[in-house]
C-alpha cells in the first residue's frame, strides 16, 4: 500500500492548482466529490484544440474539421473503452444531471398511470427530481427504497418495492452524501426479473474505481467528466444499444438528423441521434485526455489509494471525541461528519481559513438529510492526489473549530 | 471590517441570541430558508402605529445567519416598516462588522430578506382590506 500511496502522490506535480496557497496556507483540496482538479495534460489538450484545430465537427469538408471530428469521436471511443461499452453506446451530454434528464424525458415520458419508478432514499437531487417530475406528468408513481441510519440501502425493502408495475429502477452506484456503495449488479438482476430497466448514477463511482458496464449488467450508466480530472460541461450517458435504439431523442436540432423535410425528420444513427447541436468539442477532447491519464495510472490503483486514505481518515477522526462520522464501514472515499454542535458551514469556513477545502451542507440530498435529522454535514472526499498529511491537517484544524465555538 | 468572520460579537449573538422567541398573535410573520446552508429563519413582528413594537425571530442555521437575525431584531425593534423595508446589504454588513464572502452574504441577508418579504405580505394584505 505504501508504494501505491507514494506512486500516486507523485502525480501531484501534474496538477498546477495543488501548488497554490489559500489564506496563506497550502491548499488541501478535499472536495473531490463535488469536482476534481485537472492535470496539466488535460489543460494542454484543451488548449491544443483551440490553438491548432478548432473547427465544428461532422460538417466541414476541410482539414481542421476533419481533425476536430476525429478527436471528438476518439473521445467517445475512450469513454467506451473505460467502461467496456460498444461503439454507439456512449452519448455525450453536459453532465450526469443531463444524462439522467435525457432518460427521464425519453423513457420517463412513455410511462402510464399505474407504472412505477423505484429510487432509493439516498439519491442526489439529480436522480430524484427528474423522475419525481416525470411521475407527476405521466401520473405514474415514485417509490423510495429505504436506507438505514448509516445510509445503507435496505435490500429487502428494495426487493419488495420492485414488482411487475416497476418500469424503471434508478440508483446511485456510490451515494454522494455518505459514500455508501450500492449493490447495483444485484439491483439490476432484481429490476430485470420484473421487466424493469436499471439506471445507475455513477457520478461518484466511475471516477474512483474500475466499472464495467457488462459486469454491472445495468441498462444505463451516467457520469461526469469534471469529477474525473476532465473539464466541466461534458458528461456521459451509456446505454445498452438495444434500448437506445428504441428510445426517442431528447433534444432536436442539427447533427442528430439524417434527413429533414418540412414535414418529417429521419433521425441519425447512434449515438448522434442523442447529440443535437454543436457539442462541447473542447470538453470532449479534454475528457479524453483525462481518461487517458486515469487509465495510465489504473483505476484499481486509484481505488486502493483512496481506500487506504479513507481507512486512515476514519481512524484519525475516531480519535476526536466530539466528531460524529456518518455512513457505513464499507464506503468509497467520502467521509461525512459533524463536530460537536457546530453548524457544518461554520466548520467548513474555519477549515477554509486553514487552506482546507471541504464541502458543507445537504449535499443535494435534502430529503435524506431531513430523514436523518441532520441540518447538513461536513464532507471530505478524496482523490488520487490526496495525502495522509492532508488528512492530518484536517484533523488538526478541527482544534481551531473548537476554539472558535468553545 | 475584519477578515476573520467569527468575531466575538458575532459569536455572542449566536450563542446568546436576542429576541429569539415566537410572538403570539404577531401582526407579521414570515419564514424562509437558504437552500445552500439549510439556514432557516422565521421573523415575527407586533405592530403599533406603524412601528414594530416587538420584533423577534426563531431559526436554526450557521452562526452568521443566526447572529444576523439576532442583531436585526435588536436594531429594528421600534423602527417603522418603511425603515426596515429600506435596509439593504450594506446596512447588514455594517451591522455585522465583518468582511463577508459572496456565498456567506446569503446567510447574513436571510433574516432581513425574510422580514422584508413578511412586510410585503403584510402590506399587500392591508391594501386588500
Amino acid at each position: 500500500m505504501a508504494t501505491t500511496l507514494s506512486l500516486l502522490t507523485k502525480t501531484r506535480k501534474d496538477f498546477p492548482i495543488l501548488g497554490r496557497n489559500v489564506n496563506g496556507k497550502p491548499l488541501a483540496y478535499l472536495d473531490n466529490a463535488a469536482t476534481s482538479q485537472k492535470p496539466r495534460q488535460v489543460i494542454e489538450a484543451i488548449s491544443a484544440y483551440y490553438e491548432n484545430y478548432n473547427a465544428n465537427i461532422h460538417r466541414g469538408i476541410h482539414r481542421l474539421s476533419e481533425e476536430a471530428t476525429a478527436a471528438y469521436e476518439e473521445a467517445h471511443k475512450k469513454a467506451a473503452g473505460l467502461i467496456g461499452a460498444r461503439e454507439g453506446e456512449i452519448i455525450f451530454t453536459k453532465n450526469t444531471t443531463e444524462s439522467l434528464n435525457l432518460l427521464a424525458y425519453s423513457i420517463g415520458l412513455t410511462l402510464r398511470p399505474g407504472d412505477e419508478i423505484v429510487l432509493t432514499e439516498a439519491e442526489h437531487h439529480s436522480n430524484l427530481v427528474p423522475w419525481q417530475q416525470v411521475a407527476k406528468i405521466t401520473q405514474s408513481q415514485v417509490k423510495f427504497a429505504q436506507v438505514n441510519e448509516k445510509g445503507e440501502l435496505d435490500m429487502e425493502h428494495f426487493q419488495s418495492l420492485v414488482t411487475r408495475n416497476t418500469r424503471i429502477v434508478a440508483a446511485a452506484h456510490v451515494t454522494n452524501a455518505f459514500g455508501a456503495i450500492n449493490p447495483v449488479k444485484e439491483m439490476a438482476e432484481i429490476a430485470h426479473s420484473e421487466g424493469a430497466l436499471m439506471v445507475v448514477d455513477a457520478a461518484q463511482s466511475v471516477p474512483h474505481m474500475p466499472v464495467s458496464a457488462s459486469q454491472l449488467g445495468c441498462d444505463f450508466i451516467a457520469f461526469s467528466s469534471h469529477k474525473m480530472l476532465g473539464p466541466t460541461g461534458i458528461g456521459v450517458l451509456y446505454g445498452r444499444k438495444s434500448e437506445l435504439e428504441k428510445m426517442h431523442p431528447f433534444l432536436y436540432g442539427g447533427d442528430m438528423i439524417k434527413e429533414v423535410s418540412y414535414e418529417e425528420t429521419k433521425f441519425n444513427e447512434l449515438p448522434w441521434k442523442f447529440e443535437a447541436g454543436t457539442p462541447n468539442i473542447s470538453g470532449a477532447i479534454g475528457f479524453g485526455a483525462a481518461i487517458d491519464y486515469l487509465c495510465k495510472i489504473g483505476l484499481d490503483s486509484v481505488q486502493s489509494h483512496e481506500q487506504a486514505l479513507t481507512r486512515h481518515a476514519l481512524k484519525r477522526l475516531a480519535e476526536e471525541k466530539d466528531v460524529l462520522v456518518y455512513g457505513p464501514e464499507k464506503r468509497a472515499g467520502i467521509i461525512s461528519f459533524n463536530i460537536g454542535n457546530v453548524h457544518p458551514h461554520d466548520a467548513a469556513a474555519i477549515l477554509d481559513m486553514e487552506g482546507i477545502a471541504v464541502r458543507a451542507g445537504h449535499h443535494c440530498a435534502m430529503p435524506l438529510m431531513k430523514k436523518m435529522g441532520l441540518q447538513g454535514t461536513v464532507r471530505a472526499s478524496f482523490y488520487l492526489y490526496n495525502t495522509k498529511a492532508e488528512i492530518g491537517r484536517l484533523a488538526e484544524a478541527l482544534e481551531k473549530v473548537r476554539k472558535v465555538f468553545k | 471590517m475584519n477578515a476573520e468572520i467569527y468575531q466575538q460579537h458575532i459569536l455572542d449573538h449566536y450563542s446568546n441570541p436576542r429576541n429569539r422567541r415566537e410572538i403570539e398573535n404577531a401582526d407579521l410573520q414570515y419564514r424562509d430558508s437558504n437552500p445552500l446552508c439549510g439556514d432557516e429563519v422565521a421573523m415575527y413582528a407586533k405592530l403599533k402605529d406603524g412601528l414594530m413594537e416587538d420584533l423577534s425571530f426563531i431559526g436554526r442555521g450557521c452562526a452568521i445567519s443566526q447572529a444576523s437575525a439576532s442583531m436585526i431584531t435588536e436594531a429594528l425593534k421600534g423602527a417603522s416598516l418603511s425603515q426596515a423595508a429600506e435596509m439593504g446589504k450594506e446596512d447588514v454588513t455594517r451591522m455585522l462588522m465583518i468582511q463577508i464572502s459572496p456565498t456567506r452574504l446569503k446567510c447574513a441577508l436571510l433574516p432581513l430578506k425574510t422580514l422584508q418579504a413578511g412586510i410585503r405580505v403584510y402590506q399587500n394584505g392591508a391594501a386588500r382590506n
